[in-house]
């Protein structure tokens, strides 16, 4: 099967223009993901798996090298590091999700209509999207009485729940993973692993990056290990 | 030929008390304002013997169509008999030699401060109506640099807005007189301060009429047979003044535009506003020959 | 339950920007406003400006209005009803232009809004300017704009004078969406609000954009606003665009030694 991403040389550096510095992240880094596949990323603190989940989405800006992403219906690749904005801005509407363990959330929005949200984006009529965003409150766990209120006070555990069911809410082609089990309870966590198992079923490529990664251990296909400044060895 | 030939005698004043050359100039800027109607276009007003804001306009324009074949009647709110209305006349008929007269069907030239006669005009008749104000456009826009803009982008929003906001305000539109009109479907005019029940009488009217400002120098016309559509909601109906049941309580007259007298004790009564035609209708019912004309209002409905 | 199936969706297509802007520069007297700008605002996208006073974002965004012509440099729409140079449009072509298609919220309600008339009657001119002629469709429509830039239509009669600043700036935003504008300029539209207000407000433009897929282009030095409203970012400074980019990567990766000076400073 055609590989959903071929990752080729891709070098990210930050430039501190102020302190005159270039700090290095990671050099030359090429790897692939198929369809369906679960890539853990590992290694030591500070290496940059974080950034390297950054820069495939585009938050980051890599020095070099090419990310392809294979699009849907034989329309061809695109190159996820060169893109226009506009084009990445529609892939992450589309099929490129991002789980972090922080929720932006916005004021006077209600939980439901929080998660509810990116199925209103893709044309979801609003009591259908409301229906399903009560489905994943539910199922991460998150109580009954907080779903109308506003997730800006809720606990940090709470708001990480809405997070994720808005996160996971939509089926993605490939989701970038930063630590979504972080602080969550268990409850939240075996809902996570079984969205995740299911995504992943359905064709989801996945790449992430765990705190725990024993966490996800059943998903994981693959693990690349980062070594600070070198080439990632392939597991 | 000799000099002598080619000059006219010395005279104390001109014909029609105007230079001659004044009276070009305003000939012109009534045939540009006739080929543009309802375009406001500004003429060098001239010095002339009342002063600014009592009719200096009209009576240039006047002055200028006056010739001694001429009819003239001057109207003042509908009177024939007030004593600027008299001071006109009897002026124009010194100055140039034409004849007077009170009755709108013998009237040739018309100059009136406010109203539209309720007899129809004809083809051979001219109206010179009186205008203190020819911008419509000055309650919304105190810059007439950019109320010129706006009437060549035909941006009148604004005056739409007004009369939006009368609706709201007062349940229904207050505008009396002065009431904005759009003139052959291209500029709106204010069509000096003459009461809503005589806008109508200017739609598709056989006579000219012309309006010049004295004081604001400017001038528009209304030609024969051109539309004139007050501005007016489809769906909010234009209402003139409520006059129609009301009698005159002099002439006995039904169904025109009238002036409201109030009595001693809190009522009211009512007189003709046109009051030749009411002065008429009494010689009519005193047994005299008469003529009457057709009037634009017929049981206080318009025709 | 929505599964992997979803995938038949609309595909990435090659997006054509619905506004572009290319090339303009703008010169008053001795002072360069724009260099050699080219921007495009693509459809439902929310493009913000940020940049520091006098950078020339706002003067960018006149531009957009059609308020104001450049030197030179052009600008297209991406409309049945358009084509070639708006630039090139006589003001009478750009005005009628400008009130089907454009709308624009003012920091300053006074250049937006008649403050002395009804507020309805503000969201009704801009439906008569495009020839709505029938009072009680006015009213309708001027309520359902009021109602949807969520303005309490009790005092949908009130004169913007006697209202808050918060409210007034709901008054500028109904009048500019009454009529379904290809897109909404917002010049600095929460500038000079309580925080609290200014948060309500942006809640509201969010709304919109999300339930009517407004496109939306902010004018902002607060880099809060632009945070929280755009998808993508122009950081200008002196008359230039210094860098451009997806809000999360302008914030989070700068480019330029400005955008991180000026990220940096925020944060």
């Amino acid at each position: 099967m055609e590989n959903l991403l071929t990752v080729d040389r891709l070098t990210k550096a930050f430039e501190i223009h102020h302190l005159g510095h270039i700090i290095p992240a990671f050099a030359t880094l090429s790897f692939s993901v198929a369809p369906g596949e679960f890539l853990l990323l590992s290694g030591p603190n500070g290496v940059g798996k974080s950034t390297l989940l950054r820069t495939l989405y585009r938050t980051y800006r890599p020095v070099s090298g090419h990310v392809w992403y294979t699009l849907p219906r034989g329309q061809g690749r695109i190159d996820l590091a060169r893109a226009a904005d506009i084009d990445i801005a529609l892939l992450r509407r589309r099929e490129i999700g991002f789980v972090t363990q922080f929720l932006t959330a916005r004021p006077r929005v209600s939980a439901e209509d929080v998660v509810a949200e990116p199925l209103l984006q893709a044309g979801t009529p609003l009591q259908e999207a409301r229906e399903e965003a009560r489905h994943w409150l539910e199922t991460f766990g998150v109580k009954r009485d907080l779903w109308a209120a506003y997730p800006m006070t809720f606990s940090g555990g709470e708001q990480q729940k809405v997070n994720l069911a808005r996160a996971l809410i939509r089926p993605q082609r490939l989701v970038l993973l930063d630590e979504p089990t972080a602080s969550l309870d268990a409850q939240a966590r075996g809902a996570l692993v079984a969205r995740l198992a299911d995504l992943k079923a359905g064709g989801v490529a996945m790449i992430g990056v765990f705190h725990h990664p024993g966490d996800v251990e059943t998903l994981v296909d693959r693990e690349i290990r980062l070594q600070p400044m070198e080439m990632a060895n392939v597991a | 030929m000799s000099l002598k030939k080619l000059t006219k005698d010395w005279r104390a004043m001109s014909y029609g008390f105007l230079d001659a050359s004044a009276k070009r100039e305003l000939r012109r800027k009534m045939i540009k304002a006739v080929a543009v109607p309802g375009c406001q276009m500004p003429y060098a007003s001239r010095e002339v013997p009342i002063a600014r804001g009592w009719g200096t306009g009209g009576l240039q324009a006047t002055l200028t169509l006056l010739n001694p074949r001429h009819v003239v009647k001057v109207i003042d709110q509908g009177d024939d008999d007030s004593v600027n209305a008299a001071s006109i006349r009897q002026f124009l008929a010194r100055v140039s030699g034409a004849e007077t007269t009170l009755d709108t069907l013998e009237a040739t030239l018309i100059q009136s401060r406010h109203r539209v006669p309720e007899e129809i005009l004809r083809e051979d008749q001219i109206l010179v109506l009186q205008v203190p104000n020819p911008e419509p456009l000055r309650p919304v826009q105190p810059s007439m640099a950019i109320a010129r803009q706006m009437h060549a982008d035909a941006d009148y929003g604004r005056l739409w807005l007004k009369l939006y906001e009368e609706i709201v305000r007062s349940g229904r539109i207050m505008q009396g007189a002065e009431y904005p009109a759009l003139v052959n479907g291209r500029y709106v005019i204010t069509p000096s301060p003459i009461p809503r029940w005589d806008v109508r009488k200017l739609h598709m009217a056989r006579h000219l009429t012309l309006l010049p400002a004295g004081r604001e120098k400017r001038i528009h016309a209304v030609p024969p047979f051109t539309r004139v559509e007050p501005l007016v909601f489809d769906d909010v109906p234009y209402k003139v003044e409520d006059h129609a049941r009301v009698t005159c309580s002099r002439s006995g007259l039904k169904g025109f535009f009238m002036n409201e007298i109030p009595l001693d004790g809190g009522g009211t009564r009512y007189e003709i506003s046109d009051s030749h035609l009411g002065a008429k209708a009494l010689e009519r019912a005193a047994g005299e020959a008469v003529r009457i004309g057709e009037t634009w209002y017929k049981n206080g409905e318009m025709q | 339950m929505i599964t992997a199936q979803m995938f038949d969706a609309p595909r990435l297509v090659t997006q054509q920007p619905l506004m572009e802007l290319s090339g303009v520069s703008k010169r008053y007297g001795s002072v360069e406003a724009l260099r050699d700008v080219s921007a495009r605002v693509y459809p439902g996208e929310v493009l913000g400006i940020v940049g520091e006073s006098g950078s020339g974002k706002s003067t960018l965004l006149r531009m957009m209005n059609l308020e104001e012509t450049p030197d030179i440099g052009d600008c297209s729409l991406n409309l049945p009803e358009t084509k070639g140079n708006l630039f090139a449009l006589s003001r009478y072509a750009a005005r009628m232009l400008r009130a089907k298609k454009i709308g624009i919220v003012y920091q300053n309600p006074h250049l937006g809004l008649l403050m002395h008339n009804s507020s309805s009657g503000n969201v009704a001119e801009r439906l008569l300017i495009a020839g709505e002629r029938r009072f009680y469709v006015l009213r309708e429509k001027a309520r359902d704009a009021l109602n949807a830039s969520e303005f309490p239509l009790s005092r949908m009669d009130a004169p913007p004078i006697e209202l808050s600043g918060g409210m007034q700036q709901r008054v500028q935003i109904a009048k500019a969406i009454a009529l379904e504008p290809a897109v909404l300029l917002l010049d600095e539209p929460t500038t000079g609000l309580d925080v609290s207000v200014q948060a309500l407000v942006l809640d509201t433009l969010k709304r919109l954009q999300r339930d009517r897929g407004i496109t939306m282009v902010i004018v902002s030095h607060d880099l809060g606003v632009i945070r929280t409203m755009a998808d993508r970012v122009m950081v200008m400074r002196r008359g230039k665009v210094v860098e451009e980019g997806l809000v999360d990567q302008v914030f989070q990766d700068p480019q330029h030694a400005y955008t991180q000076q000026l990220v940096h400073a925020k944060l």
